[in-house]
């Protein structure tokens, strides 16, 4: 994923309720069960990598690579993990887990902030130069993130900024993708309640924080994991823009392990359980958010 | 300020009729939007607008990070590329034909494994979310954990897969390292990891398709196949080209499968263009001839955009 184009676009409502195609899957006997076997093994393929990842990872060295390949790891050792706690060899994991942590949540947070106030003004407010600023905005949807790389990589070298987390926390905050997102959000919240506040007195900005933002947090917890997932996901900027072993994100990182560790498997697998453990919990918790926000951005056309 | 301030805050409402639920709330001070926008609008010129036009100055120079001078050289970064005898011409162009050959065989995989996926997820059945979700997980993973993980399994000698199909006494290719199987290990491991993004648009393409068509074609007779043909695939449509348009740019766009999986090997035959632009550009540090290459892979994935959408236009005209 590159730091623009994020998950697609995603637009409009939050909920999505599967329902079954009238005429089709209402199958019984053979059908059904050839139904249920191609699906099962379907599955498989999706599951059965993870699962041999995670195994690797509990194996001593020499067990995961003799043959017969066992998928119950003989002994059972967490001695892979261990490597990856130290923070002054050259492939510290831990450091390199604790800053896409602190990259992706400070990225995050200002999407969310510099996001929800712009969509805001766009879908709310009428100013001079409004549809000048958002056409250029929807331009940038189409600028591919490679003609950014170049470009980027000297301004963030200006900044200051190389090898440093600032590079990987703020840039791709500059993105459309969020303003685009809650702006759709924003446009479909009745009116009425802003009018209310307003004649009650409230400032634009208070009707925002008070009332509007709390309206919207199922959108802003869509966007946050969205934005989330991409940063802490990104590989191509950091290879590139860190270059100190404590300085990088899991990304580059685990690029770096399997170079030190390409014949100690355990370790490399432990290092990518590692990487998969924050967005798996964080899918589990908004799976049914993410995939709606996905499902939508094919059906605006 | 109370409620009893009303009418008041009602007439200081200005110009327009006082209160109009179609209009914007357009009563706060002249600066208020600008304010709400700034924070937005310093990120977004900084790393959007600034380097996007910065870009074309930087391809116009004889941009070098680690040399002084940086002297201008008009469109030359650009014409060098189609001099056969220049530093970059052979390995970009070589580049952009493995971006190529990558972009035209993922890409039907990437449309009819998908939607093949999407049409099972699209009944009634116990665990339906549940197998959503499992399809949908490896691309929250990632391209760096999915790129360990596919090198460790595709291993020649030690890895899962060789290990099975020995098992089976079928040949145990070179996956990452021997050709055309490199190409194959890159595409199979991008299916595994985007199948389910495409497919879950697909679904939701598929729930947008109204039942009464598909009871109307069971009551005249039509078979499944008919009914596919005649209702789901015309009905896909906009879905379609959505998908194929998204596909098409992500392929285009490939960089961490190669570069974890064969790093650019066999002999720089997996090395896509977006490798080669980031060598050149943030290795060697020769930025103007990187930032040239770079438009021109994006003047070519514009044409091929343009091209998608006149197909998907004619044929509608003809159906």
């Amino acid at each position: 994923m590159t730091a623009s184009t994020g998950a697609a676009e995603a637009i409009g409502g939050m909920q999505e309720n599967l329902r079954p195609s009238g005429g089709r899957g209402r199958g019984r006997g053979p059908g059904r069960v050839l139904f249920y076997v191609v699906l099962i093994l379907l599955g498989l393929v999706f599951i059965l990598p993870l699962l041999w990842m995670i195994s690797t990872s509990f194996k001593t060295a020499s067990d995961a690579v003799s043959q017969p390949l066992g998928w119950i790891p003989t002994p059972f050792t967490s001695e892979a993990y261990k490597p990856l706690a130290s923070t002054t060899s050259q492939t510290p994991v831990i450091l390199w887990f604790l800053n896409s942590l602190a990259a992706a949540t400070i990225n995050t947070v200002l999407i969310l902030i510099t996001a929800s106030m712009a969509a805001y003004a766009f879908a709310r407010m009428n100013f001079p130069g409004k549809k000048f600023l958002f056409g250029l905005i929807v331009g940038t949807i189409f600028i591919p993130g490679f003609i950014l790389l170049i470009p980027n990589f000297l301004i963030v070298s200006d900044l200051g900024w190389l090898d440093s987390l600032w590079a990987i926390a703020i840039p791709s905050a500059g993105g459309a993708f969020g303003v685009f997102f809650l702006r759709q959000i924003f446009l479909s919240l009745p009116r009425e309640i802003e009018e209310a506040a307003w004649l009650d007195g409230a400032n634009q900005f208070q009707i925002f924080l008070r009332i509007v933002l709390p309206l919207v947090r199922p959108g802003l917890a869509t966007l946050a994991v969205l934005s989330f997932l991409t940063n802490w996901n990104d590989l191509i900027w950091p290879v590139y823009v860190l270059f100190s072993p404590n300085k990088f994100t899991l990304p580059p990182g685990l690029s770096i392990l399997q170079g030190a560790y390409s014949i100690n498997y355990p370790v490399v697998m432990a290092g990518a359980v590692v990487a998969s453990v924050p967005v798996i919990i964080l899918f589990i918790f908004a799976q049914r958010h993410v995939i709606a926000s996905v499902a939508r951005s094919g059906l605006k056309g | 300020m109370s409620t009893a301030a009303r009418p008041a805050a009602a007439r200081r409402a200005g110009d327009g009729p006082v209160v109009t639920t179609n209009r914007p709330i357009r009563r706060a001070g002249r600066a208020t939007p600008y304010l709400f926008l700034a924070p937005f609008l310093v990120l977004f010129l900084a790393f959007m607008v600034i380097p996007a036009v910065y870009g074309i100055w930087i391809s116009l120079h004889d941009y070098n990070y680690l040399l002084p001078g940086k002297p201008w050289v008009g469109l030359d970064n650009y014409t060098t590329l189609f001099d056969s005898t220049s530093r970059d011409a052979e390995p970009f162009w070589k580049s952009m034909r493995a971006t190529g050959i990558f972009t035209v065989i993922s890409v039907p995989f990437l449309l009819v494994v998908p939607l093949g996926v999407a049409l099972l997820l699209n009944r009634a059945f116990p665990g339906r979310t549940f197998f959503r979700a499992v399809f949908f997980t490896p691309y929250v993973l990632g391209v760096a954990v999915v790129g360990v993980l596919f090198r460790f399994m595709l291993e020649p000698t030690i890895g899962v897969v060789n290990y099975y199909l020995g098992l089976l006494h079928l040949p145990q290719p070179a996956w990452t390292t021997s050709m055309p199987w490199a190409w194959i290990s890159l595409v199979g491991m991008t299916v595994w990891w985007t199948l389910g993004f495409n497919a879950i648009i697909y679904l939701a393409g598929l729930q947008d398709i109204s039942a009464d068509l598909y009871e109307a074609a069971e009551v005249d007779g039509a078979n499944k196949w008919q009914q596919f043909r005649y209702i789901t695939l015309p009905g896909l449509r906009p879905v379609l080209l959505f998908v194929l348009t998204v596909t098409i740019l992500a392929s285009a766009n490939m960089f961490g499968q190669s570069y974890l999986v064969t790093q650019g090997g066999p002999a720089n035959e997996t090395r896509t263009a977006i490798m080669y632009i980031a060598q050149t550009g943030l290795r060697e540090f020769r930025q103007g001839a990187a930032a040239a290459m770079g438009y021109i892979l994006a003047v070519a994935l514009i044409l091929i955009s343009l091209l998608n959408f006149r197909l998907f236009r004619t044929d509608e005209g003809e159906s």
